[in-house]
């Protein structure tokens, strides 16, 4: 309280180097917001969801997803999340947790894909399926290392396409993701912007999705936060899944190996 | 039917910390849908929770209360493996009740 | 307003949830409370919510503690927790200021639940937001601003 006070004073009395000082403070009480929000991570609601929509028999089929394979054999959900994306010898595709989702989904129990997509992301009043059963994914791979060496051709290949489209300039405004992404410390007004290119950068930023989006009010996933990014660097908006998206994730998750998942996380 | 809670329970040195989220859309009544209608309100009104049948909380709520409520408390007493249960109710009659093991 | 509520009142069968659980066994039929207090909850202003909650002007009293951060980056969900030193705390209640309708929520605690308790709010804006504590009778308050930034820019 003291500490604050004198942040104030030092504003008044010292112009732009107080106005410093009391962003500092800003940040500081934003940091304790976010902080008293973690216990009891709305996220953690749409995990349980998630755990149920996993186990309930659904669809055409009337089948769980229990015997859905995110890479490590039907039905191992453990760390799974952290090792995605993944090469798929069933689908021969590099695939995330979202696309594998919905693939089980669609040859599991039965759903038609474009009525399991429809409706990837909630809105206010109007839940979703697959962000739920993400979080309840990305939950379980909560402490596992995040293991993306790429080393499969198809991954390399994938990694590759990413890290291009990370660097290159293009949109309107000639944006890339390294241009808001590429350095310490920087900033959009109070919203730090994660450094993607280092170990700890990029961990810091993967290992925390899903996530529950204070802004937001809501759950992300990394489709999301994705596809929000590429409308922010005013390029066109790729479809749900699409392979750019898959392309960006191998490459930020191989960056990002060797840091641990803290998931359902909180965000701005 | 309502989705399920979360709730969290544990017992430590004779004090029982208890930890809630509800999942629940606590509609105000103001908001309008994507056709400019306004969504009628629709939240919880009432809250009560439970230790082995005995209420160690009681809680009224209007629409101001956050989406999904979140509630915290603790209550002397207590022990692992005692039952704590939490049941809801809101302005439409629908209601949960879900109960956890004290940890 | 009147019809909702007689629509609440109907679906729960005239009983409200604490007549439910005490008609299901839940807890004995002692420990029901009062229903859900429709004047407190749709008064429009601090004042008129004081006296339907029937506390007049509470003191502001030093063992009411609101823990809340100083700034809120979405107003929509504002973690606030309300903790006394009073003895015989019984019920506590969270007040917004300038929302529409200022009380949030009220809590009635029996004998040996401690006195505190968080939850989280929605506040259309910066205001003050008040913490009600009845101890032994008698309201105590306290309160605190809180700063709502609805985030910079949509990111
Ligand atoms: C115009 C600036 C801008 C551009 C260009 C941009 N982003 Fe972002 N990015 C943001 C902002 C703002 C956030 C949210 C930061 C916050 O709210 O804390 C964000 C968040 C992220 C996050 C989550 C970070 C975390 O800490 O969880 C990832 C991952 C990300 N962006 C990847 C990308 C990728 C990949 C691209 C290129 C397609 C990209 N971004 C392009 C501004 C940008």
């Amino acid at each position: 309280m003291h500490a604050r006070l004198h942040a104030v004073v030092a504003a008044a009395a010292f112009g732009l180097a107080g106005a410093a000082l009391a962003e500092g403070s800003t940040m500081d009480e934003i940091a304790r917001y976010r902080e008293m929000l973690a216990e009891g991570n709305p996220a953690e609601l749409l995990e349980a969801k998630g755990e149920e929509l996993w186990k309930k028999p659904r669809g055409p089929n009337k089948v769980s997803l229990e015997q859905c394979d995110l890479g490590l054999g039907p039905g191992a959900l453990d760390g799974a999340y952290a090792r995605l994306p993944r090469y798929f010898a069933d689908t021969r595709k590099v695939m995330d947790a979202e696309s594998r989702v919905v693939h089980c989904m669609v040859t599991l129990q039965g759903f038609r894909e474009e009525d399991v997509t429809r409706n990837w992301y909630s809105k206010p009043g109007q839940e979703s399926d697959i962000e739920a059963l993400v979080t309840y994914i990305g939950g379980r791979s909560n402490g596992a290392k995040i293991d993306v060496p790429a080393r499969h051709p198809e991954e390399a290949r994938m990694a590759k396409i990413g890290e291009y489209i990370f660097y290159r300039r293009s949109g309107p405004q000639d944006f890339s993701c390294a241009i808001c992404h590429g350095q310490e410390g920087k900033r959009i007004r109070l919203q730090e912007l994660g450094k993607l290119t280092t170990q700890a950068g990029a961990g810091a930023a993967m290992g925390n999705w899903p996530s529950y989006r204070v802004s937001q009010g809501a759950v992300w996933t990394m489709q999301r936060r994705l596809i929000d990014c590429m409308r922010q660097a005013r390029w066109p908006e790729p479809k749900y899944l699409a392979d750019s998206i898959v392309a960006l994730e191998v490459f930020l998750q191989k960056t990002a190996s060797g840091t641990v998942m803290q998931t359902p996380g909180i965000k701005r | 039917m309502a989705d399920p809670m979360k709730i969290r329970a544990s017992a430590k040195d004779g004090i029982t910390e208890v930890k809630v989220l509800m999942s629940h859309e606590m509609e105000t009544g103001q908001r309008k849908d994507s056709s400019g209608n306004l969504v009628p309100a629709h939240f919880i009104t009432e809250v009560s929770a439970e230790h082995n049948g005995r209420q160690v909380l009681a809680a009224q709520f209007g629409t101001a209360v956050s989406k999904n409520p979140y509630l915290a408390f603790k209550f002397k007493g207590g022990a692992k493996g005692d039952k704590l249960s939490v049941s809801w109710v809101d302005s439409k009659g629908d209601k949960r009740t879900d109960e956890v093991q004290i940890a | 307003m009147n019809h909702q509520r007689r629509e609440v009142l109907k679906a729960g069968g005239g009983l409200g949830l604490f007549g439910l659980l005490a008609a299901a066994g839940l807890i004995t039929p002692g420990e029901a409370r009062a229903e859900w207090n429709k004047a407190a909850f749709d008064a429009k202003n601090i004042e008129d919510t004081l006296k339907a909650l029937g506390a007049g002007a509470p003191a502001s009293a030093a063992e009411v503690q609101l823990t809340a951060p100083d700034i809120a980056e979405n107003g929509a969900v504002v973690p606030v927790g309300v903790i006394s030193t009073l003895a015989g705390v019984e019920a506590i209640a969270i007040l917004v200021e300038k929302n529409p309708n200022p009380l949030a929520a009220s809590f009635t605690l029996p004998a040996g639940t401690e006195p505190g308790v968080q939850t989280r709010v929605k506040m259309g804006q910066t205001s003050d937001v008040y913490a009600l504590v009845r101890a032994g009778g008698k309201f105590f308050m306290a309160k605190k601003e809180i700063k709502v930034t609805l985030g910079g820019c949509g990111g």
